[in-house]
Protein backbone atom coordinates (compact mmCIF):
# COMPACT_ATOMS: atom_id res chain seq x y z
CA UNK A 1 0.00 0.00 0.00
CA UNK A 2 1.74 3.38 -1.41
CA UNK A 3 0.41 5.22 2.21
CA UNK A 4 2.50 3.34 4.71
CA UNK A 5 5.93 5.08 4.48
CA UNK A 6 5.41 9.04 4.53
CA UNK A 7 6.94 10.76 1.60
CA UNK A 8 9.05 14.17 2.60
CA UNK A 9 6.79 16.19 -0.12
CA UNK A 10 3.67 15.63 -1.74
CA UNK A 11 2.83 18.49 -4.40
CA UNK A 12 -0.87 18.64 -5.37
CA UNK A 13 -1.66 20.31 -8.83
CA UNK A 14 0.62 20.68 -11.91
CA UNK A 15 0.73 24.17 -13.55
CA UNK A 16 3.74 26.31 -13.75
CA UNK A 17 3.26 26.76 -9.51
CA UNK A 18 3.40 22.67 -8.70
CA UNK A 19 5.73 22.02 -11.60
CA UNK A 20 8.48 24.34 -10.51
CA UNK A 21 8.02 23.63 -6.99
CA UNK A 22 8.78 19.72 -8.34
CA UNK A 23 11.91 20.57 -9.92
CA UNK A 24 13.38 22.62 -7.18
CA UNK A 25 12.19 19.45 -4.86
CA UNK A 26 13.56 16.70 -6.84
CA UNK A 27 16.66 18.40 -7.03
CA UNK A 28 17.49 18.60 -3.58
CA UNK A 29 16.66 15.14 -3.17
CA UNK A 30 12.81 15.09 -1.55
CA UNK A 31 11.87 12.78 -3.99
CA UNK A 32 8.77 14.59 -4.79
CA UNK A 33 5.29 12.71 -5.86
CA UNK A 34 3.49 15.11 -7.74
CA UNK A 35 -0.62 14.29 -7.65
CA UNK A 36 -1.32 16.07 -11.06
CA UNK A 37 -4.75 16.14 -11.30
CA UNK A 38 -7.08 14.06 -14.14
CA UNK A 39 -7.86 15.24 -17.39
CA UNK A 40 -10.66 17.39 -18.48
CA UNK A 41 -11.89 20.32 -20.62
CA UNK A 42 -11.72 22.92 -18.05
CA UNK A 43 -8.29 24.41 -16.29
CA UNK A 44 -9.05 21.90 -13.35
CA UNK A 45 -6.71 19.65 -15.38
CA UNK A 46 -2.84 17.99 -15.35
CA UNK A 47 -0.65 20.74 -16.54
CA UNK A 48 -3.61 23.60 -15.48
CA UNK A 49 -4.95 26.96 -17.18
CA UNK A 50 -2.01 26.77 -19.97
CA UNK A 51 -3.47 23.74 -21.32
CA UNK A 52 -6.49 26.11 -22.73
CA UNK A 53 -4.51 28.96 -24.28
CA UNK A 54 -2.38 28.81 -27.78
CA UNK A 55 0.73 31.07 -27.82
CA UNK A 56 2.43 32.68 -24.51
CA UNK A 57 4.01 35.78 -25.66
CA UNK A 58 5.38 37.07 -22.13
CA UNK A 59 6.90 33.98 -20.70
CA UNK A 60 10.77 34.89 -20.42
CA UNK A 61 13.23 32.54 -22.60
CA UNK A 62 10.90 31.97 -25.13
CA UNK A 63 11.65 35.00 -27.60
CA UNK A 64 9.02 33.79 -30.19
CA UNK A 65 6.73 32.61 -27.80
CA UNK A 66 5.64 29.13 -26.93
CA UNK A 67 2.06 26.90 -27.30
CA UNK A 68 1.21 27.01 -23.40
CA UNK A 69 0.88 23.06 -23.43
CA UNK A 70 3.75 23.12 -24.84
CA UNK A 71 5.51 24.93 -22.01
CA UNK A 72 3.46 22.69 -19.48
CA UNK A 73 4.97 19.30 -20.80
CA UNK A 74 8.64 20.98 -21.12
CA UNK A 75 8.02 21.63 -17.48
CA UNK A 76 6.90 18.51 -16.25
CA UNK A 77 9.70 16.78 -18.65
CA UNK A 78 12.38 18.78 -16.80
CA UNK A 79 10.64 17.45 -13.38
CA UNK A 80 10.65 14.10 -14.54
CA UNK A 81 14.52 14.06 -15.56
CA UNK A 82 15.44 14.72 -11.91
CA UNK A 83 12.91 12.22 -10.76
CA UNK A 84 9.68 13.70 -9.66
CA UNK A 85 7.41 11.07 -9.45
CA UNK A 86 4.24 12.25 -11.33
CA UNK A 87 0.74 10.64 -10.53
CA UNK A 88 -2.58 11.34 -13.14
CA UNK A 89 -4.94 11.65 -9.95
CA UNK A 90 -7.39 13.69 -8.56
CA UNK A 91 -6.88 14.69 -4.83
CA UNK A 92 -10.54 14.03 -2.89
CA UNK A 93 -9.81 15.04 0.81
CA UNK A 94 -6.57 15.60 2.92
CA UNK A 95 -6.11 15.50 6.98
CA UNK A 96 -3.59 18.06 7.67
CA UNK A 97 -4.71 18.21 11.76
CA UNK A 98 -1.61 15.43 12.10
CA UNK A 99 1.37 14.50 11.33
CA UNK A 100 2.35 12.93 9.06
CA UNK A 101 -0.36 14.54 6.59
CA UNK A 102 -3.41 12.21 4.70
CA UNK A 103 -3.67 12.79 1.29
CA UNK A 104 -6.65 10.79 -0.58
CA UNK A 105 -7.25 9.95 -4.04
CA UNK A 106 -10.41 8.35 -5.32
CA UNK A 107 -13.23 7.58 -2.38
CA UNK A 108 -12.44 10.06 0.24
CA UNK A 109 -14.47 7.90 2.70
CA UNK A 110 -12.08 5.66 3.35
CA UNK A 111 -10.30 4.97 6.11
CA UNK A 112 -6.98 4.83 5.21
CA UNK A 113 -5.27 8.04 3.16
CA UNK A 114 -3.82 6.94 -0.25
CA UNK A 115 -0.79 8.92 0.97
CA UNK A 116 0.56 10.48 3.32
CA UNK A 117 3.50 13.14 3.90
CA UNK A 118 5.93 14.93 5.70
CA UNK A 119 5.42 18.47 4.21
CA UNK A 120 2.33 19.41 1.62
CA UNK A 121 3.00 22.06 -1.36
CA UNK A 122 -0.63 22.93 -2.33
CA UNK A 123 -0.51 24.46 -5.97
CA UNK A 124 -3.99 23.66 -7.42
CA UNK A 125 -4.64 27.07 -8.90
CA UNK A 126 -7.89 28.67 -10.24
CA UNK A 127 -10.93 27.37 -12.16
CA UNK A 128 -13.14 29.87 -14.57
CA UNK A 129 -15.99 30.86 -13.22
CA UNK A 130 -19.36 30.63 -15.13
CA UNK A 131 -22.20 33.20 -15.04
CA UNK A 132 -25.10 31.13 -13.89
CA UNK A 133 -27.53 32.60 -15.37
CA UNK A 134 -30.17 30.32 -17.16
CA UNK A 135 -29.74 28.20 -19.90
CA UNK A 136 -26.14 28.25 -19.84
CA UNK A 137 -25.40 24.89 -18.06
CA UNK A 138 -27.68 23.13 -20.53
CA UNK A 139 -25.99 24.64 -23.78
CA UNK A 140 -22.64 24.35 -22.14
CA UNK A 141 -21.04 22.36 -25.42
CA UNK A 142 -23.52 23.25 -27.50
CA UNK A 143 -22.27 26.77 -28.13
CA UNK A 144 -21.37 27.94 -24.90
CA UNK A 145 -17.89 27.11 -23.81
CA UNK A 146 -15.06 28.27 -21.87
CA UNK A 147 -12.26 27.20 -24.48
CA UNK A 148 -11.59 29.34 -27.22
CA UNK A 149 -8.90 27.61 -28.23
CA UNK A 150 -10.76 23.82 -28.18
CA UNK A 151 -14.11 25.23 -29.79
CA UNK A 152 -13.75 28.37 -32.04
CA UNK A 153 -12.73 26.33 -34.78
CA UNK A 154 -16.72 25.00 -35.05
CA UNK A 155 -18.49 28.80 -35.42
CA UNK A 156 -16.48 29.82 -38.88
CA UNK A 157 -18.51 32.90 -40.35
CA UNK A 158 -20.73 32.90 -36.83
CA UNK A 159 -21.15 35.75 -35.03
CA UNK A 160 -19.87 35.14 -31.73
CA UNK A 161 -19.98 36.52 -28.11
CA UNK A 162 -17.12 36.97 -25.86
CA UNK A 163 -17.70 37.78 -21.87
CA UNK A 164 -15.46 39.54 -19.88
CA UNK A 165 -12.86 42.15 -19.89
CA UNK A 166 -9.52 41.05 -18.40
CA UNK A 167 -6.74 39.72 -20.90
CA UNK A 168 -8.32 36.36 -21.05
CA UNK A 169 -11.49 38.16 -22.62
CA UNK A 170 -9.77 40.18 -25.25
CA UNK A 171 -6.99 37.22 -25.85
CA UNK A 172 -9.89 34.90 -26.93
CA UNK A 173 -11.19 37.52 -28.60
CA UNK A 174 -8.75 38.15 -30.97
CA UNK A 175 -8.12 34.28 -31.20
CA UNK A 176 -11.98 33.97 -32.50
CA UNK A 177 -11.70 36.57 -34.54
CA UNK A 178 -9.32 34.33 -36.45
CA UNK A 179 -12.86 32.59 -37.44
CA UNK A 180 -16.02 34.67 -36.31
CA UNK A 181 -17.80 36.58 -38.66
CA UNK A 182 -17.55 38.85 -36.06
CA UNK A 183 -16.93 39.09 -32.12
CA UNK A 184 -18.63 41.16 -29.78
CA UNK A 185 -16.85 41.50 -26.72
CA UNK A 186 -19.26 42.06 -23.35
CA UNK A 187 -17.70 43.37 -20.27
CA UNK A 188 -20.22 44.77 -17.24
CA UNK A 189 -17.65 48.06 -16.78
CA UNK A 190 -17.09 50.82 -19.23
CA UNK A 191 -13.66 49.97 -19.92
CA UNK A 192 -11.22 46.93 -20.04
CA UNK A 193 -8.87 45.09 -17.40
CA UNK A 194 -7.09 43.96 -19.65
CA UNK A 195 -3.12 44.70 -20.89
CA UNK A 196 -2.69 47.89 -23.27
CA UNK A 197 -1.13 46.18 -25.58
CA UNK A 198 -4.08 43.84 -25.52
CA UNK A 199 -6.66 46.84 -25.61
CA UNK A 200 -4.76 48.11 -28.65
CA UNK A 201 -4.63 44.88 -30.80
CA UNK A 202 -8.78 44.17 -30.17
CA UNK A 203 -9.59 48.25 -30.64
CA UNK A 204 -7.63 47.81 -34.19
CA UNK A 205 -9.32 44.55 -35.07
CA UNK A 206 -11.64 45.38 -37.64
CA UNK A 207 -14.28 42.39 -36.53
CA UNK A 208 -14.00 42.88 -32.98
CA UNK A 209 -17.05 45.64 -31.70
CA UNK A 210 -17.65 45.96 -28.05
CA UNK A 211 -20.99 46.15 -25.60
CA UNK A 212 -20.33 48.05 -22.87
CA UNK A 213 -22.04 48.24 -19.43
CA UNK A 214 -23.99 45.06 -20.25
CA UNK A 215 -24.12 41.93 -18.54
CA UNK A 216 -26.07 38.66 -19.85
CA UNK A 217 -29.14 37.58 -18.00
CA UNK A 218 -29.97 34.57 -20.30
CA UNK A 219 -28.42 32.16 -22.33
CA UNK A 220 -31.32 31.73 -25.32
CA UNK A 221 -31.26 28.05 -27.18
CA UNK A 222 -33.15 24.53 -27.86
CA UNK A 223 -30.44 21.99 -29.43
CA UNK A 224 -28.04 25.30 -29.95
CA UNK A 225 -27.28 28.55 -28.28
CA UNK A 226 -29.08 30.90 -30.70
CA UNK A 227 -29.01 34.43 -28.57
CA UNK A 228 -28.04 36.09 -25.42
CA UNK A 229 -30.15 38.29 -23.52
CA UNK A 230 -28.29 41.52 -22.19
CA UNK A 231 -29.58 44.44 -19.81
CA UNK A 232 -27.21 47.63 -19.64
CA UNK A 233 -26.08 48.04 -16.36
CA UNK A 234 -26.37 51.86 -16.73
CA UNK A 235 -29.29 52.61 -18.69
CA UNK A 236 -31.49 49.50 -17.30
CA UNK A 237 -32.01 48.54 -20.99
CA UNK A 238 -32.69 44.85 -21.91
CA UNK A 239 -31.82 43.68 -25.83
CA UNK A 240 -31.21 40.36 -27.64
CA UNK A 241 -27.98 39.43 -29.44
CA UNK A 242 -27.96 36.60 -31.82
CA UNK A 243 -25.02 34.59 -31.56
CA UNK A 244 -23.47 30.58 -32.83
CA UNK A 245 -21.19 30.54 -30.14
CA UNK A 246 -20.33 32.28 -26.75
CA UNK A 247 -17.44 32.21 -24.59
CA UNK A 248 -17.45 32.84 -20.78
CA UNK A 249 -14.04 34.36 -20.03
CA UNK A 250 -14.94 36.22 -16.88
CA UNK A 251 -12.43 35.61 -14.09
CA UNK A 252 -11.47 32.39 -11.53
CA UNK A 253 -11.89 31.27 -8.57
CA UNK A 254 -9.16 29.22 -6.23
CA UNK A 255 -9.56 25.40 -6.03
CA UNK A 256 -9.88 25.49 -2.10
CA UNK A 257 -12.39 23.40 -1.90
CA UNK A 258 -10.03 20.61 -0.50
CA UNK A 259 -8.59 22.67 2.09
CA UNK A 260 -11.80 24.80 3.92
CA UNK A 261 -11.59 24.40 7.36
CA UNK A 262 -7.91 23.59 7.91
CA UNK A 263 -6.40 25.97 6.13
CA UNK A 264 -6.90 29.74 6.35
CA UNK A 265 -8.55 31.55 3.42
CA UNK A 266 -9.45 35.12 2.58
CA UNK A 267 -12.84 36.29 1.75
CA UNK A 268 -12.50 35.06 -1.74
CA UNK A 269 -11.40 31.75 -0.99
CA UNK A 270 -7.72 32.29 -1.66
CA UNK A 271 -4.90 30.43 0.68
CA UNK A 272 -3.54 32.89 2.91
CA UNK A 273 0.36 32.98 3.19
CA UNK A 274 2.90 34.81 5.41
CA UNK A 275 6.97 34.95 5.22
CA UNK A 276 6.90 33.42 1.45
CA UNK A 277 4.79 30.30 1.30
CA UNK A 278 3.86 29.41 4.66
CA UNK A 279 0.28 28.79 5.36
CA UNK A 280 -1.21 28.37 9.24
CA UNK A 281 -0.25 24.90 9.49
CA UNK A 282 3.43 24.23 9.39
CA UNK A 283 5.17 22.19 6.89
CA UNK A 284 1.92 22.89 4.67
CA UNK A 285 3.26 25.30 1.97
CA UNK A 286 1.24 27.26 -1.12
CA UNK A 287 1.97 28.74 -4.22
CA UNK A 288 0.81 30.09 -7.64
CA UNK A 289 -3.49 31.10 -8.58
CA UNK A 290 -4.44 29.62 -5.26
CA UNK A 291 -2.90 32.19 -3.51
CA UNK A 292 -2.66 34.91 -5.46
CA UNK A 293 -5.73 37.13 -6.64
CA UNK A 294 -3.50 39.71 -7.67
CA UNK A 295 -0.48 38.63 -10.41
CA UNK A 296 -1.77 35.57 -11.55
CA UNK A 297 0.75 35.02 -14.22
CA UNK A 298 2.46 31.91 -15.33
CA UNK A 299 5.74 33.26 -14.44
CA UNK A 300 4.41 34.65 -11.08
CA UNK A 301 3.32 31.17 -10.34
CA UNK A 302 6.62 29.44 -11.14
CA UNK A 303 8.59 31.74 -9.12
CA UNK A 304 6.30 31.37 -6.10
CA UNK A 305 6.18 27.64 -6.86
CA UNK A 306 10.54 27.69 -6.36
CA UNK A 307 9.98 29.58 -3.02
CA UNK A 308 7.43 27.07 -1.75
CA UNK A 309 10.07 24.32 -2.59
CA UNK A 310 13.11 25.96 -0.80
CA UNK A 311 10.68 26.38 2.35
CA UNK A 312 9.55 23.09 2.46
CA UNK A 313 13.22 21.91 1.86
CA UNK A 314 14.37 24.12 4.86
CA UNK A 315 11.15 22.95 6.86
CA UNK A 316 12.60 19.31 6.49
CA UNK A 317 15.69 19.96 7.34
CA UNK A 318 14.51 21.79 10.92
CA UNK A 319 12.46 19.00 11.28
CA UNK A 320 13.91 15.08 12.30
CA UNK A 321 12.07 13.14 9.13
CA UNK B 1 -0.87 -7.30 -31.62
CA UNK B 2 -4.30 -6.89 -30.07
CA UNK B 3 -6.67 -3.96 -32.06
CA UNK B 4 -6.05 -0.66 -31.40
CA UNK B 5 -8.03 2.77 -32.73
CA UNK B 6 -9.67 2.57 -36.31
CA UNK B 7 -9.50 6.22 -38.35
CA UNK B 8 -12.81 7.13 -39.75
CA UNK B 9 -13.85 9.94 -42.52
CA UNK B 10 -16.28 11.30 -44.19
CA UNK B 11 -16.65 8.91 -46.74
CA UNK B 12 -16.31 5.62 -44.50
CA UNK B 13 -18.48 6.96 -41.46
CA UNK B 14 -21.57 5.18 -42.67
CA UNK B 15 -19.95 2.26 -44.13
CA UNK B 16 -17.69 2.03 -40.65
CA UNK B 17 -20.19 2.50 -37.99
CA UNK B 18 -22.60 -0.06 -39.86
CA UNK B 19 -20.06 -3.07 -40.72
CA UNK B 20 -19.20 -3.03 -36.77
CA UNK B 21 -19.45 -6.36 -34.96
CA UNK B 22 -19.35 -4.17 -31.35
CA UNK B 23 -20.34 -0.59 -30.77
CA UNK B 24 -18.29 2.19 -31.98
CA UNK B 25 -16.80 5.13 -29.37
CA UNK B 26 -16.24 8.04 -32.20
CA UNK B 27 -13.60 10.32 -31.04
CA UNK B 28 -14.21 13.30 -32.25
CA UNK B 29 -10.77 16.00 -32.33
CA UNK B 30 -8.40 17.58 -33.58
CA UNK B 31 -4.23 18.22 -33.37
CA UNK B 32 -5.01 21.66 -31.85
CA UNK B 33 -7.14 20.78 -29.08
CA UNK B 34 -5.05 20.63 -25.80
CA UNK B 35 -8.16 18.17 -24.19
CA UNK B 36 -8.20 15.87 -27.29
CA UNK B 37 -4.11 15.19 -26.52
CA UNK B 38 -5.26 13.94 -22.84
CA UNK B 39 -7.75 11.82 -24.41
CA UNK B 40 -5.59 10.01 -26.60
CA UNK B 41 -3.87 8.01 -24.94
CA UNK B 42 -6.91 6.72 -22.92
CA UNK B 43 -8.66 5.75 -25.57
CA UNK B 44 -6.19 3.86 -27.43
CA UNK B 45 -6.09 1.68 -23.70
CA UNK B 46 -9.41 1.39 -23.85
CA UNK B 47 -9.15 0.05 -27.87
CA UNK B 48 -6.65 -2.21 -26.63
CA UNK B 49 -7.93 -3.67 -23.62
CA UNK B 50 -11.59 -3.54 -24.14
CA UNK B 51 -11.20 -4.74 -28.14
CA UNK B 52 -13.80 -7.55 -27.78
CA UNK B 53 -16.66 -4.75 -26.34
CA UNK B 54 -16.10 -1.44 -28.30
CA UNK B 55 -14.49 -0.31 -31.07
CA UNK B 56 -12.40 2.95 -30.86
CA UNK B 57 -13.05 5.49 -34.09
CA UNK B 58 -10.88 8.51 -34.54
CA UNK B 59 -12.66 11.33 -36.68
CA UNK B 60 -10.25 14.84 -37.59
CA UNK B 61 -12.79 17.14 -37.75
CA UNK B 62 -10.12 19.67 -39.39
CA UNK B 63 -10.72 17.47 -42.53
CA UNK B 64 -13.94 15.45 -41.23
CA UNK B 65 -16.26 18.68 -41.10
CA UNK B 66 -19.55 17.55 -42.75
CA UNK B 67 -19.76 14.40 -39.83
CA UNK B 68 -19.20 17.19 -36.89
CA UNK B 69 -21.52 19.44 -38.49
CA UNK B 70 -24.00 15.68 -38.90
CA UNK B 71 -23.68 15.21 -35.55
CA UNK B 72 -24.11 19.06 -34.37
CA UNK B 73 -20.30 18.62 -32.71
CA UNK B 74 -19.17 22.04 -31.35
CA UNK B 75 -16.96 21.12 -28.57
CA UNK B 76 -13.96 18.42 -28.68
CA UNK B 77 -13.04 16.13 -27.24
CA UNK B 78 -16.75 14.90 -28.49
CA UNK B 79 -16.92 11.17 -28.14
CA UNK B 80 -20.13 9.36 -29.36
CA UNK B 81 -21.13 5.61 -28.82
CA UNK B 82 -22.87 4.12 -31.98
CA UNK B 83 -24.57 1.19 -31.03
CA UNK B 84 -26.43 -1.01 -33.88
CA UNK B 85 -25.88 2.26 -35.88
CA UNK B 86 -27.79 4.61 -33.55
CA UNK B 87 -26.19 7.16 -31.46
CA UNK B 88 -26.63 6.15 -27.68
CA UNK B 89 -24.58 8.51 -25.87
CA UNK B 90 -22.57 11.23 -26.43
CA UNK B 91 -19.57 12.78 -23.83
CA UNK B 92 -18.21 16.28 -24.04
CA UNK B 93 -14.99 17.05 -22.76
CA UNK B 94 -12.04 15.38 -21.26
CA UNK B 95 -12.83 12.95 -18.63
CA UNK B 96 -10.46 10.55 -16.39
CA UNK B 97 -10.37 6.51 -17.86
CA UNK B 98 -12.55 5.00 -14.60
CA UNK B 99 -15.03 7.59 -15.68
CA UNK B 100 -15.13 7.41 -19.62
CA UNK B 101 -15.23 3.52 -18.80
CA UNK B 102 -17.99 4.40 -16.65
CA UNK B 103 -20.33 5.86 -19.40
CA UNK B 104 -19.74 3.30 -22.18
CA UNK B 105 -19.88 0.55 -19.58
CA UNK B 106 -23.64 1.39 -19.07
CA UNK B 107 -24.19 0.98 -22.77
CA UNK B 108 -22.49 -1.83 -23.60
Amino acid sequence: MPGVEPREVIIIGSGPAGLTAAIYCARADLHPLVLEGEPSSNSDQPGGQLMLTTEIENFPGFIEGIMGPELMANFRAQAQRFGAEIETVKVSRVDLTERPFKVWVGDPSQSDPTYSAHSIIVATGARSLMLNVPGESELLGHGVSTCATCDGFFFRNQPIAVIGGGDSAVEEALFLAKFASSVTLIHRRGELRASKIMQDRARAHEKISFLWNSVVTEVIGDSRLRGLSLRNTVTGETSTLEVGGCFIAIGHSPNTDLFRGQLNLDDAGYLLTHEGSRTNIAGVFACGDVQDSNYRQAITAAGSGCMAAIDAERYLEGVSV
Amino acid sequence: MSASTITITDNTFDEQIASSSTPVLVDFWAEWCGPCKMVAPILDEIATEQSSRVTIGKLNVDDNIRTAQRFEVMSIPTMILFKDGEAVMRIVGAKSKSALLADIEAHL
